[in-house]
């Protein structure tokens, strides 16, 4: 436990009811949204200002007490659990202003606490658009989303939160405040230290500004549904959208488990024998919209589409999307326990991706239901199961394991946007060298000695 | 030890519906706790692991935990928007009750559930004392003698506005009533729930004129026995389990098709939280609370089927329209998913111009005993909702729920504004042949 004197610093700093010591609210910091077991922290501090976030930051670093980052908490990889001993959770949902939206310039500047479909909102009432959209938007904080480098559906268009980080302003190690960035689309001021933090998941600093780009927003969209009768066949019709030069903003997939769970979920009266569905949106100036709209159909017409549906309004579309927004929901009522995977493959080799992956579902008599972003090959493959069953547990790592090493051999990456954390930590030697982990450790040794920020998290076991 | 061995087994027994929460984290979207405080252990997910902890023996403090779960206005906007389905309110009534019986109750509580509450006519003498007394009643009981929804005490308490308690409580007034039902009417039982019996007296007036004219036969047994959601959400299982008993017996024998309330909490109460709890109870007490809990209606729902059957209802008045807001009760929209129903009923009257506010399913705050115990939380998120209505510009918001309606009068009254706060079914009151004659005359 940390020492009274300790304890009494950061209530003088952060005030009495922002630093929590009781057992009771420590074990409600004690996990995230990754399958783990708990870590319980020995304090959890919640500062109200950025400058008693550096200030917590330097007193944990001068009593060697390491010190976890937490926005709300919602990483799948156990990003946020606390180290074992002595370990601090530090809280950046309390600093959560939009300091400024400029509509001149196209760049926003936030606090690190700010929730991401808020900040979406307030930028779409000023006339613009934030893209990003993870599944976690309405709780995520930014801050969470620039240490994941989070994405979502709009990633193949959009692309992800790394292409919206202009710059950055962080605490390091002992508290020092370091600029990073700018507030203009080029910078070529010195170490691209912004782009650095992103994806670094709390290990090297902690954020106390962000300036995110943004973009006019799109005039018009149009969302179509599309039933295939094989995964090979949506695939495919992914593959020559693309090189048909069209570029959707969002092209989902749903498997055919995916498909009979949303169905007796919602009872749509989706086709449960379909092999695959495609959630289709594509967007921009109307007249554009109309061309690539048609040309998508036409594909689908061409690849033996089994069933299209094209949205006319605002609420036919909203009736498309429902089934996407339905999978995770209709997968997680099945089983106690969801374990949500995120894979990442080449657009090309999807369908050996679902296959492979139905594969180890059968081997290892798993459940699993696999939805996601086929526009990217960023596939969510969501094993159903009951952690409190060792034994089928047993058999869901060994799957998870699977999963990765078929993805590495299909020239895939281990984590598409969920990030490393600990849950995956020990396989980073699969994909990256024994330099690329080295290095990265160097780079963290010499930032933070003593080992502080967030230990335990991506550099390998 | 042989209590703390209990403690588990009936914590165990929560564990299948507790491994359903996979802790993704959505509920702080909706949680109106989390909004103001940004507390993992304010919302659904927090407060799940704090019991899993107590359960697995990862953590020995249930006193920790207890005041933890009282931090929770059990509004059932967590349950409502999990993508899981765990059934959060269910569990948490459940947890409280089991380390409520673990840990004891408060000398004080135990007299107000145990002995108070049961006992109408006692209380009906404590509710002539405290309305003639107005204030002199002892202070250390307060807060807690309020937690019952009764609210007898509610003139003394710190600097809410507070609704004045009526001397003879709505029961009194009427006595007992069992007529016939009319030509196409069915016989309802009425059951007014102690905040109308005590404070709403008009709005129990107005459901019973209401439910006449359509004409059903009204039984209303002679007193007034509190739904027992006060005491089982401080834990009191036995003191609930007193008061269904005395519900029961009171509807038992009276030959109604429907059990009618106006309160969205009771209504909320005995469909869904007496059934919940009824597990605990031998098999024939089981199906008695089945049956009743199967008959319960809210007002609003069981008026608003006979909206088109009650047609040529006269309406009057062709003058300036007056602006109308409603307000969602969550143990009316998120418990039981009625939300269109309270509309209806408001829209049948053509001197209103209804106008619907931002986010009308937030909660308003109140949460039964939350209210009293953290009255600074259930004022800012009170606050919130007082200013959607503002921003509609309507003159009068309409609920389905009484608590909501202290709430409302509270908060709205802390803006300077004067809105009226009416229940939806007396909006649809004012329709009625002999109400639309008084105010024309
Ligand atoms: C249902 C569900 C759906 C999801 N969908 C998606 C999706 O579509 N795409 C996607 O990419 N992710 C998704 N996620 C994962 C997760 O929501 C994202 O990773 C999100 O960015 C995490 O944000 P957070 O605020 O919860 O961060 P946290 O979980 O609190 O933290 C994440 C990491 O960021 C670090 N961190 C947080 N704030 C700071 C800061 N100020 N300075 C330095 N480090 C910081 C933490 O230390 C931690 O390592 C989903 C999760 C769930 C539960
Ligand atoms: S939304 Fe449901 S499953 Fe998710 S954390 Fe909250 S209670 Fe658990
Ligand atoms: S019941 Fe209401 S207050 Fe309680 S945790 Fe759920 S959303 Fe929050
Ligand atoms: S919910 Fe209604 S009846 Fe039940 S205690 Fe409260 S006021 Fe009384």
């Amino acid at each position: 436990m940390a020492s009274k004197n300790v304890i009494r610093a950061f209530q003088d700093l952060l005030g009495r009811e922002n630093v929590y010591t009781e057992a009771a609210d420590r074990h409600a910091y004690s996990f995230d949204s990754a399958v783990l077991d708990p870590v319980v922290p020995e304090l959890v501090l919640q500062p109200t200002d950025t400058e008693s976030l550096a200030g917590a930051v330097r007193l944990c670093n001068e009593n060697e007490l390491p010190l976890t980052v937490r926005g709300a908490g919602t990483n799948l990889s156990g990003g946020t659990l606390p180290a074992r001993e002595k370990g601090v959770v530090l809280l950046t949902n309390s600093l959560n202003r939009v300091l400024e939206i400029n509509t001149e310039d196209l760049y926003a500047r936030v606090e690190p606490g700010v929730i991401t479909a808020q900040f979406a909102r307030a930028v779409a009432e000023k006339g613009l658009f934030y893209p990003p959209d993870p599944g976690s938007q309405t709780v995520s904080t930014l801050g969470g989303n620039v240490a994941e480098n989070a994405g979502g559906l709009r990633g193949l268009k959009y692309g992800v939160t790394k292409d919206y980080v202009l710059g950055l302003d962080f605490f390091d190690v002992d508290g020092e405040l370091i600029k990073t960035g700018a507030r203009t689309v080029k910078c070529a001021t010195g170490l691209n230290l912004a782009q650095l933090m992103v994806g670094s998941e709390g290990t090297l600093g902690v954020f106390k500004e962000i300036v995110l780009k943004l973009v006019p927003p799109p005039a018009a969209q149009q969302a179509m549904l599309a039933v295939f009768d094989s995964v090979d066949r949506a695939s495919e019709t992914v593959s020559a959208i693309i090189a048909n030069k069209i570029l959707p903003c969002t092209l989902e997939f749903l498997d055919n488990f995916t498909i009979r769970a949303v169905e007796s979920f919602r009872g749509a009266g989706l086709p449960t024998e379909a092999g695959a569905l495609l959630l289709i949106e594509v967007d921009g100036h109307p007249a554009q919209v109309e061309e690539d709209a048609r040309k998508v159909r036409e594909i689908c017409q061409e690849m033996g589409v089994t069933e299209l549906k094209v949205s006319q309004s605002a609420q036919e579309k909203e009736s498309v999307w429902q089934a996407r927004r339905d999978a995770l929901p209709a997968l997680a009522r099945l089983k106690p326990t969801t374990v949500l995977e995120d894979a990442t493959v080449p657009r090309s080799k999807l369908p050996a991706m679902v296959r492979a992956i139905n594969d180890i579902a059968n081997r290892h008599n798993l459940t699993i239901g696999t939805f996601g972003h086929a526009g990217d090959g960023n596939l969510h493959p969501t094993i159903l199961t009951d952690k409190r069953d060792s034994e089928e547990f047993e058999r869901v790592e060994r799957a998870i394991e699977e999963i990765f090493d078929t993805a590495l051999e299909l020239d895939g990456t281990l984590s598409g946007e969920h990030g490393i954390g600990m849950a995956k930590s020990k396989f980073m030697e699969k994909e990256a060298t024994r330099g690329t982990i080295l290095y990265s450790r160097r780079l963290k040794q010499a930032l933070d000695p003593k080992g502080i920020l967030n230990p335990g998290k991506i550099m390998g076991a | 030890m042989a209590e703390l061995q209990r403690l588990l087994t009936l914590l165990k027994e929560l564990d299948d519906q507790l491994a359903g929460c996979m802790k993704c984290g959505m509920c702080q979207a909706v949680c109106p706790l989390y909004a103001e405080t940004g507390r993992e252990m304010d919302v659904a997910r927090g407060k799940l692991v704090l019991v899993e902890h107590l359960s697995s023996q990862l953590l020995n403090d249930p006193q920790g935990v207890q005041k933890r779960l009282e931090r929770c206005l059990l509004c059932g906007s967590c349950a409502k928007a999990c993508p899981s389905g765990v059934p959060v309110v269910d569990i948490f009534i459940k947890a409280r009750a089991i380390i409520g019986e673990y840990l004891g109750l408060p000398p004080i509580k135990k007299l107000i559930f145990r002995s108070l509450l049961p006992r109408p006519r006692l209380m009906d003498g404590l509710q002539r004392l405290a309305a003639a007394g107005q204030g002199l009643f002892s202070k250390k009981a307060d807060p807690i003698l309020g937690s019952s929804c009764a609210r007898f005490n509610a003139p003394v308490i710190r600097d809410r506005h507070y609704l004045p308690l009526a001397t003879t409580p709505l029961h009194g007034e009427l006595g007992e009533i069992d007529e016939p039902a009319g030509p196409g009417g069915t016989k309802v039982g009425f059951y007014p729930g102690c905040l109308v019996d005590k404070i709403f007296l008009d709005l129990g007036r107005d459901a019973i004129d209401v439910l006449r004219h359509r004409g059903h036969g009204i039984f209303v047994p002679g007193e007034q026995v509190c739904c027992g959601i006060p005491a089982l959400s401080s834990g009191d299982r036995q003191g609930f389990e007193r008061l269904v008993g005395r519900i029961l017996n009171q509807f038992e024998d009276a030959d109604i098709d429907y059990l009618i309330t106006p309160c969205a909490t009771c209504t909320a109460t005995i469909r869904t939280i007496w059934p919940l709890m009824a597990e605990y109870l031998p098999q024939r007490e089981q199906q008695r609370v089945r049956r009743l809990a199967e008959k319960t209606r809210d007002i609003t729902e069981f008026l608003a089927e006979g909206l088109d059957k009650a047609s040529g209802e006269p309406q009057h008045g062709s003058g300036e329209k007056t602006g109308i807001t409603y307000h969602d009760p969550c143990h009316l929209q998120k418990t039981l998913s009625i939300s269109q129903a309270p509309r209806r009923l408001i829209g049948a009257n053509s001197n209103y111009d209804f106008r619907e506010m931002g986010a009308p399913d937030r909660c308003c705050g109140m949460g039964g005993s939350f209210n009293l115990l953290h009255y600074d939380l259930s004022r800012q998120v009170g606050q919130k909702k007082a200013e959607d209505i503002l921003a509609t510009g309507a003159d009068t918001v309409a609920t389905a729920c009484p608590a909501c309606m202290i709430q409302l009068v509270d908060q709205l009254s802390r803006t300077g504004k004067s809105i009226r706060v009416a229940h939806a079914v007396q909006i649809y009151a004012e329709t009625l042949p002999q109400r639309a004659q008084k105010e024309q005359s």
